[in-house]
C-alpha cells in the first residue's frame, strides 16, 4: 500500500499496548485517522498487548467507520490480538485476513 | 427458575387471549370476511396451542389443534364464518376456559369431570366435520404436529449454554471479561460464542473504560454446575449470568429470548446465539428461502418445516422482535400492580390526611407564623398525593361494558329475539373496586331488559317499531358521582300492573296516590316480580331487589324511568371513590358533621324571620330566589338539646337534579375527609354515610345527602297521603 494508490488511502500503525490502562487516550488514536480518508488500515503488528477495552475501541471504530461510509480494515495483527479475536469469535465481524496461527489451536 | 410461575403466566395470558377471541368471535358476526378479526382469532388459537405444549397439556393441544385446523381453513378462505360455526368457536372458546381453569385449580389433565370431557369429545366431533374434506391429510397432519410438540420440551443439546450480560464496571474494577472466557478454556472448550457487539455507543457517547460487551456462549465440559459458576464470582454481583445446563429444555430458552437486552436481531441470529440452532442450519435455511422455486415463506416457517427449530422458540423469538418494535413506538408502558398494594397505599394516605390535620391544627394554635405556613404547603401536597393515588385506582368502564355483547348475544339466541347491544361511554373512568361489584347487577338489568322489555319481534312490528330490538348501555359523569344507564326500546313498564301488584302483595295500600316515578320504583322491592310467565331468566321475584341492595352497598342509588310502548331506562347513579372525599364542615351544637364538598351547592343565612314563618306554618320550605326549597333542622333530626344560636345557616345540597336545605348552626369550612365504615348497628340509619376523624382526633359524622333528600321527601309524601285519606 502507498500513498500513490489513492490519497485518500491511509495506513495506520497503532502501537504499544490497546488495554484498560490505556483506554482514555486510545480512543482518540482510533477514532481520529477515520476523519482523515475513505480507506483506512490500522497495523496492529505494534500491539503487544490487548484487552477486552482495546476490543471495544476497534469494534467502535468499526462502527464508526460504517457510520462515516468509510471503510476500516485491520492488518498485520500481532498475537495478542490474534488470540482474542478468536477467542471472542470476531473474526468474521472485522472481516479481515488473519494469519492462521498453529500454536493456538 | 420455577416452573409453577411460568405456569402461572401461560394461564393469565391464555385467559387474555381467550377474552380477545371471544371479542373478535363477537365482531365477526358483523363483518364475517374481516381478515384482521380472522387472523386474530387464528392467533389467539395458535399461541394457546403452541405454550401448552410447552407444559405437557397434550389435552389442550390436541383439542386447539383441531380448532386452529378449521380456523386455518377460515383464513385461507375455504369457507367463511356463519352463525353456527361463531357459535361453534365461542363453546370452543368456554371449554378452552375451562380446560385452563382446571389447570390453574391444579387439577391434572387426566382426570377431567366427566361433563367437561364428554364436551370436548363432541366438540372435536363437530369441528372435525367442517374438516371432512380433508380428513386423510388431518388425520395425520394433529399427529406429527404434537410429536413436535413433545420433542419440544427435551431437544437434545449436549452442550452447557451461558448467557454472559458483564457489568458496565467490570473494566474499571480490574477484571477483563475475555479473561473469564480464557479461564473457561482451562476446565472445557468454548464449542461456539457469539459477542454482542450491539451496545457499543457511538462515538460521543462511547467511554473507552466502560465495559459494552456481552456474550452468548455453547460450552462443552465435565465440570458441574457450581464450577462454572465459580468462575464467575468476582463479577456475579453487578453482571447478568445465565447459566444452563445440557439438554435445557426449550422453555429456558424462550426465557432466555424474552430476557435478552432489548435489540432488533434478525430472528436467525437470535436463535444462533441461543444456540438452538447453529449458523450452518440457519445458512441452509437462508438458502432455501432464497430458492426461486421456493414459495417466499418466512424464515421463521422454513425453519420449523426443516424442523430445525421447535415452533415455540420461532414463536417467542418473533413476538420478541414484535415486542422491541412495540416498545419503541408505544413510550406508554403499563405496569401491573397487586391490588392490595393500592389499597394499601391508599389506607396509608387516608391515615396522612388524618395526621396532616392534627398537625395542622397544632400549628394553626401554637400561633407560629412559619409553621402555619409550611403545614400549608404541606397539606396542599398531600391532597395532591391523594388525587393521584386516587385516580390509580381509576378504571375504564369500558372493558366491564364489551363482557355483555356476550350476555345479550346468549341470551337472545335462548329468548329466541333478535337484540343488539349498544355501547357509549366505554372510557368513563371509575374505581376499580366499584368496577367490579357493578357487574352483577349489570347483568341482572340487562337480562330484566332482554326478557322483559323487549317484545317479540311479531309485537315490534305492529307497534311500527324494527323488528331487532336494542338495548344501550351509557355511562357518564355527573357532579362527583357516575351514571351508568341500562336502556331499552322496548314496551315499557305497566303503571297500573304494577300498582296492582304492590296492592295485592301489601306494598302500598290501595288509596295511597303514588308519582310514576314512585310507581316505577316499586320493582326494586323485595319479592316484587311482575312478569307473568316465569322465564329461565328472570321473573322469580329476585333480582331488581338484589340489584338495588348491591347498589346501595356501594353507597350508591339507582332508580328507572319507562314510557309505555317506548321503552325503559335504568339509571344507577354511583360515588366516584369510596375511600376519600372532600367534605364540608358543619357544627350543630357541640357536634360536627361533614357533608361531601361536591354535593354542597350554596350557603344562606337562614333569617330568624323565614324561621319563625317556616315554624308556623310547619311547612318547612323557604324561599329560595323564587323557588320553594325545602329544608331539615339537623338539630332537630339529630335530637340536639341545648338552645339554638341567633342565627342560622342554610346549605343547599344537591343530588341527583333534587335540592333540598340543611339547616345548621355553623359553617366550618372544606375539610379532606377519610370516609371510615359505621359499624352494622347503624345499617338502618340512612342520613348517615359512614364517619371520619377530625384534626382534634374527634369524631364527625358523614351525612348521606341522598338519604337525607329521601328523608325529606317522605317526609313531604306524609301529610298529602294524610289529605287524601282525609277527602
Amino acid at each position: 500500500m502507498t500513498e500513490a494508490a489513492t490519497e485518500l488511502h491511509h495506513r495506520v500503525a497503532l502501537d504499544g499496548p490497546l488495554t484498560i490502562y490505556t483506554a482514555a487516550e486510545s480512543k482518540a488514536k482510533v477514532l481520529d485517522p477515520l476523519k482523515a480518508g475513505t480507506h483506512i488500515e490500522f497495523d496492529l503488528a505494534g500491539v503487544d498487548e490487548f484487552d477486552s477495552a482495546g476490543l471495544q475501541l476497534l469494534i467502535l471504530a468499526k462502527q464508526e467507520a460504517a457510520r462515516r461510509g468509510c471503510s476500516l480494515s485491520l492488518c498485520d495483527h500481532s498475537p495478542a490480538v490474534v488470540e482474542l479475536l478468536e477467542l471472542s469469535g470476531l473474526v468474521s465481524f472485522f472481516g479481515d485476513p488473519l494469519l492462521i496461527q498453529p500454536h493456538l489451536a | 427458575m420455577n416452573i409453577d410461575d411460568v405456569l402461572k403466566i401461560f394461564i393469565a395470558e391464555s385467559q387474555e387471549l381467550l377474552q380477545q377471541m371471544e371479542d373478535a368471535l363477537l365482531q365477526i358476526e358483523q363483518n364475517p370476511h374481516d381478515p384482521d378479526i380472522i387472523n386474530a382469532i387464528f392467533r389467539a388459537a395458535h399461541t394457546i396451542k403452541g405454550s401448552a405444549g410447552l407444559f405437557g397439556l397434550d389435552a389442550i393441544v390436541s383439542f386447539t389443534h383441531v380448532a386452529e385446523s378449521v380456523l386455518d381453513r377460515i383464513r385461507s378462505g375455504e369457507m367463511a364464518f356463519n352463525d353456527t360455526l361463531t357459535a361453534l368457536f365461542l363453546q370452543v372458546c368456554d371449554q378452552l376456559n375451562a380446560l385452563i381453569a382446571h389447570v390453574d385449580a391444579g387439577g391434572s389433565l387426566d382426570e377431567l369431570e366427566p361433563a367437561l370431557q364428554k364436551q370436548g369429545v363432541a366438540l372435536t366431533t363437530n369441528l372435525s366435520h367442517y374438516l371432512s374434506g380433508e380428513l386423510a391429510v388431518a388425520a395425520a397432519a394433529p399427529q406429527r404436529a404434537t410429536q413436535v410438540v413433545r420433542e419440544s420440551s427435551d431437544t437434545p443439546n449436549e452442550h452447557w449454554h451461558l448467557s454472559l450480560r458483564f457489568g458496565p464496571d467490570v473494566l474499571r474494577n480490574g477484571m477483563d471479561p475475555l479473561a473469564f472466557l480464557r479461564y473457561l478454556n482451562t476446565f472445557g472448550q468454548i464449542v461456539h460464542i457469539v459477542t454482542l457487539t450491539e451496545h457499543v455507543p457511538a462515538a460521543d457517547e462511547m467511554d473507552p473504560e466502560t465495559n459494552y460487551l456481552g456474550f452468548e456462549v455453547a460450552f462443552a465440559t465435565e465440570a458441574d454446575k457450581e464450577t462454572i459458576e465459580g468462575a464467575f464470582e468476582f463479577v456475579r454481583e453487578d453482571s447478568q449470568i445465565r447459566i444452563f445446563p445440557p439438554n435445557s429444555k426449550t422453555v429456558d430458552y424462550i426465557q432466555l429470548i424474552n430476557e435478552l437486552p432489548e435489540e432488533d436481531l434478525r430472528l436467525g441470529e437470535m436463535l444462533v446465539r441461543c444456540g438452538a440452532l447453529t449458523q450452518s442450519e440457519l445458512e441452509k435455511a437462508l438458502l432455501k428461502q432464497s430458492e426461486p422455486e421456493a414459495s417466499p415463506a418466512p424464515i421463521g416457517e422454513v425453519l420449523i418445516n426443516e424442523q430445525n427449530v421447535q415452533p415455540q422458540v420461532v414463536t417467542a423469538a418473533l413476538q420478541k422482535q414484535k415486542q422491541v418494535k412495540d416498545n419503541r413506538t408505544a413510550e406508554g408502558n403499563l405496569i401491573r400492580v397487586d391490588a392490595n398494594k393500592l389499597d394499601q397505599l391508599i389506607n396509608l394516605i387516608g391515615e396522612l390526611i388524618i395526621a396532616g390535620a392534627g398537625t395542622q391544627l397544632a400549628a394553626q394554635q401554637s400561633g407560629a407564623a412559619q409553621l402555619v405556613e409550611s403545614t400549608g404547603v404541606l397539606s396542599r401536597l398531600v391532597e395532591e398525593v391523594r388525587d393521584s393515588a386516587l385516580t390509580l385506582r381509576m378504571v375504564q368502564i369500558g372493558t366491564t361494558f364489551n363482557r355483555f355483547q356476550r350476555v345479550v348475544r346468549d341470551v337472545s339466541k335462548e329468548l329466541g329475539k333478535d337484540i343488539v347491544l349498544e355501547i357509549s361511554g366505554g372510557d368513563t373512568e371509575l374505581d376499580k373496586t366499584v368496577v367490579e361489584k357493578i357487574g352483577d347487577p349489570l347483568t341482572h338489568l340487562i337480562r330484566n331488559s332482554m326478557d322483559h322489555g323487549i317484545e317479540p319481534a311479531s309485537v315490534r312490528l305492529e307497534r311500527g317499531k324494527p323488528a331487532q330490538g336494542t338495548v344501550r348501555l351509557n355511562a357518564y359523569h355527573e357532579s362527583s358521582s357516575i351514571v351508568i344507564e341500562v336502556s331499552d326500546d322496548g314496551g315499557g313498564l305497566n303503571k297500573d300492573r304494577i300498582l296492582r301488584k304492590a296492592i295485592e302483595r301489601g306494598l302500598v295500600s290501595d288509596n295511597q296516590s303514588l308519582t310514576d316515578k314512585e310507581i316505577f320504583n316499586l320493582i326494586f322491592e323485595p319479592g316484587f316480580s311482575t312478569a307473568d310467565q316465569v322465564s329461565s331468566l328472570s321473573g322469580r321475584g329476585v333480582g331488581m331487589d338484589v340489584v338495588k341492595k348491591n347498589i346501595t352497598a356501594l353507597r350508591g342509588t339507582v332508580d328507572l324511568d319507562s314510557i309505555e310502548g317506548v321503552g325503559t331506562t335504568t339509571r344507577i347513579r354511583l360515588p366516584l371513590t369510596l375511600a376519600i372525599i372532600d367534605g364540608f364542615l358543619i357544627g350543630v351544637g357541640k357536634a360536627t358533621y361533614v357533608v361531601p364538598l361536591d354535593m354542597v351547592e350554596e350557603c344562606i343565612e337562614l333569617t330568624s324571620d323565614q324561621s319563625s314563618a317556616a315554624r308556623q306554618s310547619t311547612s318547612d320550605y323557604i324561599d329560595l330566589r323564587g323557588d320553594a326549597l325545602p329544608f331539615i333542622r339537623l338539630r332537630e333530626l339529630f335530637a340536639v338539646e341545648d338552645e339554638p344560636p341567633r342565627r342560622e345557616n342554610v346549605v343547599v345540597v344537591n343530588y341527583a337534579g333534587n335540592r333540598a336545605g340543611l339547616v345548621v348552626d355553623q359553617l366550618m369550612g372544606e375539610f379532606q375527609t377519610v370516609i371510615k365504615p359505621l359499624g352494622k348497628i347503624f345499617d338502618n340509619n340512612r342520613a348517615l354515610g359512614g364517619f371520619t376523624i377530625l384534626g382534634s382526633g374527634a369524631v364527625a359524622l358523614i351525612l348521606s345527602v341522598p338519604g337525607m333528600i329521601g328523608a325529606i321527601a317522605q317526609r313531604q309524601a306524609a301529610p298529602s297521603t294524610a289529605m287524601t285519606i282525609n277527602s
